[in-house]
C-alpha cells in the first residue's frame, strides 16, 4: 500500500485491496465450494447410477412439490401446510422456550453444585446418568409422566440440551483459581459482590462454552420433540410426515433447513461469546 | 531509556566493587557510624575498626521469646501437617517479634516453611500450638488489616486496572462516598506510576505493572500489616530494582509494617530493617536474625559502596550455603 502511495486512485486502491482480501481468504472460500461441489457430483452420480435408492440432489427442483416448497418458503395456506420458513419459524420458538429453561436451570444448578460440594456429591451420579439418556427415549417418559404434548415436547429439548451448561457451569465454578477467592477472604468481600464480581466472570468462559454446545444439541432434539406433538407446525414433524408419506425429496429439503439453521446458531452463539468474553480470558 | 542506562551503569558499579578491594573505596564512602568489619569472606571472625568504639555484632540467634507488647507477636509457633506418612512438622517453635513501623524481610530454602509462616500471619492458615498476635489480638482469619500482595499476582483479569483497585477500597470502606473512593484509586495509582495505564485491562499490561497494581490496591486499603510473598521473583533484573526502590518509598511514606519473603539477598539487604534467616524443614526454625544498619533514606549506589554491606552478604550466603546448606541443593 505504502509502496504505490504516489500513484493511487480510488479506483486502483479498491482493485487492490480486493486483489490483496482475495489472496487473503481466496483458499478459504474456494476450498470448501469445491468439496461441496464435489459431494453433490458423487452424490447425483451414486443415484443416477442407482447405487442408493435416495434421490439425487437436482431432485429438490426437479420433483414438483419439493420445487414449490424451495421457491415459496413464505406461502401459507393455513393449517398444515405452510411454506418452511414458517415451519421453521414455529421449531425455533420451541427452541428457543426449552434452550433458555435448560439455560437458566443449567446455570442455576451449576453454580449451586459447582460451590457446594455435598449438593455435588449427592447429585452427581444422577446427572451422569441422566445425561447419558438420548432426546428419543425421553419421548415416552415425557408423554406419560407430563400433563399435555405442548409441555412434553419443551422438556424433551430442555433435558437434552441441560447437560452441557450444568456439568460446564458446574466445572467453571470449581476451576476459580485459589487465588481469587483468596483476594476476596482477605478484603472480606460480600457475598453478593463475590458473586456478581468474582465468582460469575471468573466461570463466564466455562458457561459460554456450555451454552454454545447446548445451542446445538437443543436444535438436534426438535426432531424428537416434534414427533412427540405430533401434528403440528415446525420442521421436526414436517420430515416426520413427508416421511411417513414417501416424499423423500422433501425430506432431503427439510434436512438442508434444519442443518443451515443449527450452523447459524451455532454462529449466532459464537457471536455472542466473541462479544462478552475479553479475548484472551475464552477457555 | 534514560532510567534504564541509569540502572545499568549501577549495575556495572556494582559488578567492579564486588571482585575490588573494599578498602581501596574506604576513604570516598560517607561514615554511617558505627560499623564493623570482618576479615575473611565467610566474615566469621571479627575485627575492630581502630577508629570504631562500639562493636555490633551482624547476626543473633533466632529469639526464644517474645515481647508480649510487640506490635506483631509470632509467639512460640509450630505447624503440623497431618500426611499419608504420619504427622509432618513444617515450623517448630517459631518466636518473633515485629516492631510497628519495621521492615522485616525473610528468608530461607524453598520449602522451609516461609509461605506457612506468612499464611499464618495472614490468617489462611491457623498454627497448630502457639499464636500470632497484632496489636494483641490473636489471629484467626484473614483480614484487611493484614494485607497481601500475592506472589502470582492475584488482579481479576476481566476488570481495569483501576476497577481491581477500586474493588479493594469499596469492599473495605463500603460507607464512603463514591468520589472519595475514586479519589483514594487515584492517588495510588498514579503513587505506583500507573496513572497512563488506569483503563487498561489486566490482561494488557506487562508483569511489572501488575506487581504495581498488586501493591497499589493493597496499599490503598491502608492496611496495619503488608505482607508479601516474593513479589518481585518472576520480574527482570530492572523491574525489580525500580519497584524495590519504589516500594521503599511508598513504605517511607505510609510507614505501615512489612513483612516479605525474598529470594535475593541483596534485595533483603537494600529494603529490610531486620532480616530472619530460617533454617531448613523439616522442624524449621529462625536461625538468626540479621539487622541492617544502613541509614535511610536508602541509596543503592551508596549501600553497595559500604564495606559492611558484604559483610552482610557473606554472612548472609554463608549462612544459606554453608551452614545450612539445601540437602538435595539445585
Ligand atoms: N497442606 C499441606 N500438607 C502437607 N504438607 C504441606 C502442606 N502445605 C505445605 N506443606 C509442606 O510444608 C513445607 C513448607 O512449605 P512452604 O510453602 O511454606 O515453603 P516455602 O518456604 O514457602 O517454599 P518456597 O520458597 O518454595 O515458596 C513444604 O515441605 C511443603 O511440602
Ligand atoms: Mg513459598
Amino acid at each position: 500500500m505504502v509502496a504505490n502511495a504516489g500513484t493511487r486512485t480510488s479506483g486502483t486502491n479498491f482493485s487492490e485491496s480486493l486483489r490483496s482480501f482475495w489472496k487473503k481468504n481466496g483458499e478459504n472460500i474456494v476450498l470448501p465450494i469445491i468439496g461441496i461441489l464435489g459431494f453433490l457430483v458423487i452424490w447425483q452420480f451414486a443415484s443416477m447410477a442407482q447405487l442408493t435408492k435416495l434421490p439425487p440432489p437436482t431432485s429438490l427442483w426437479t420433483d414438483k412439490q419439493t420445487q414449490e416448497l424451495l421457491l415459496y418458503p413464505f406461502m401459507d395456506r393455513g393449517g398444515l401446510d405452510k411454506g418452511l420458513f414458517w415451519q421453521t419459524w414455529e421449531s425455533l420458538k420451541r427452541v428457543a422456550l426449552g434452550y433458555t429453561a435448560a439455560a437458566i436451570v443449567g446455570i442455576g444448578l451449576g453454580i449451586l453444585v459447582g460451590t457446594q460440594p455435598k449438593v455435588n456429591k449427592a447429585l452427581d451420579p444422577l446427572f451422569q446418568f441422566l445425561r447419558m439418556i438420548a432426546p428419543l427415549a425421553w419421548v415416552p417418559i415425557t408423554l406419560i409422566a407430563l400433563p399435555n404434548v405442548q409441555t412434553a415436547a419443551i422438556f424433551v429439548i430442555f433435558i437434552t440440551s441441560v447437560w452441557p451448561i450444568l456439568i460446564n457451569t458446574t466445572v467453571g465454578v470449581q476451576q476459580i483459581p485459589q487465588d481469587y477467592k483468596n483476594v476476596a477472604r482477605v478484603l472480606q468481600i460480600s457475598p453478593t459482590k463475590y458473586f456478581f464480581k468474582i465468582l460469575i466472570p471468573s466461570a463466564l468462559p466455562y458457561i459460554f462454552t456450555g451454552l454454545r454446545i447446548a445451542i446445538g444439541l437443543a436444535w438436534l432434539a426438535i426432531i424428537a420433540a416434534e414427533i412427540v406433538m405430533s401434528g403440528v407446525v415446525g420442521i421436526g414433524f414436517f420430515i416426520w410426515s413427508a416421511y411417513q408419506n414417501n416424499y423423500v425429496s422433501e425430506v432431503l429439503l427439510a434436512v438442508v433447513y434444519i442443518g443451515a439453521v443449527g450452523l447459524l446458531l451455532d454462529r449466532f452463539m459464537a457471536f455472542l461469546q466473541h462479544k462478552i468474553l475479553p479475548t484472551d480470558s475464552r477457555s | 531509556m534514560d532510567p534504564y542506562l541509569n540502572h545499568s551503569g549501577k549495575m556495572e558499579n556494582m559488578a567492579s566493587l564486588n571482585s575490588a578491594n573494599s578498602a581501596l573505596h574506604f576513604e570516598t564512602e560517607p561514615n554511617y557510624g558505627n560499623r564493623i568489619s570482618t576479615n575473611g569472606t565467610l566474615g566469621m571472625t571479627q575485627t575492630v575498626q581502630p577508629d570504631i568504639q562500639k562493636t555490633r555484632k551482624i547476626s543473633e540467634p533466632g529469639p526464644t521469646s517474645v515481647d508480649p507488647n510487640g506490635f506483631l507477636v509470632v509467639d512460640n509457633v509450630t505447624k503440623v501437617y497431618p500426611t499419608a506418612k504420619g504427622p509432618f512438622v513444617v515450623l517448630d517453635g517459631i518466636n518473633l517479634t515485629i516492631n510497628e513501623g519495621e521492615f522485616i524481610c525473610l528468608i530461607g530454602h524453598s520449602g522451609c516453611g516461609k509461605t506457612t509462616l506468612l499464611n499464618m500471619v495472614s490468617g489462611f492458615n491457623t498454627p497448630s500450638t502457639g499464636q500470632v498476635r497484632l496489636q494483641g489480638q490473636p489471629i484467626t482469619k484473614p483480614g484487611p488489616d493484614r494485607m497481601v500482595v500475592f506472589q502470582n499476582y492475584a488482579l481479576l483479569p476481566w476488570m481495569t486496572v483501576t476497577d481491581n483497585v477500586y474493588l479493594a477500597v469499596d469492599s473495605v470502606y463500603p460507607d464512603k462516598p463514591e468520589v472519595e473512593k475514586r479519589e483514594i484509586v487515584r492517588e495510588h495509582l498514579a503513587m505506583v506510576g500507573l496513572t497512563e495505564a488506569a483503563d487498561k485491562k489486566i490482561t494488557q499490561i506487562s508483569g511489572g505493572m501488575k506487581q504495581r497494581v498488586s501493591i497499589a490496591r493493597a496499599l490503598s486499603i491502608r492496611p496495619k500489616l503488608l505482607i508479601l510473598d516474593e513479589p518481585f521473583g518472576a520480574l527482570d533484573a530492572i523491574t525489580k530494582e525500580e519497584l524495590q526502590e519504589e516500594l521503599l518509598k511508598i513504605w517511607s511514606d505510609h510507614r505501615c509494617t512489612v513483612l516479605m519473603i525474598t529470594h535475593d539477598i541483596d534485595e533483603a539487604l537494600f529494603l529490610a530493617d531486620r532480616l530472619v534467616m530460617m533454617t531448613n524443614g523439616p522442624s524449621a526454625k529462625i536461625g538468626e536474625v540479621m539487622t541492617i544498619h544502613f541509614p535511610r533514606p536508602r541509596d543503592r549506589a551508596r549501600i553497595m559502596e559500604d564495606p559492611e554491606y558484604y559483610d552482610l552478604r557473606n554472612y548472609a550466603l554463608d549462612f544459606l550455603y554453608n551452614r545450612f546448606a539445601h540437602d538435595d541443593d539445585e
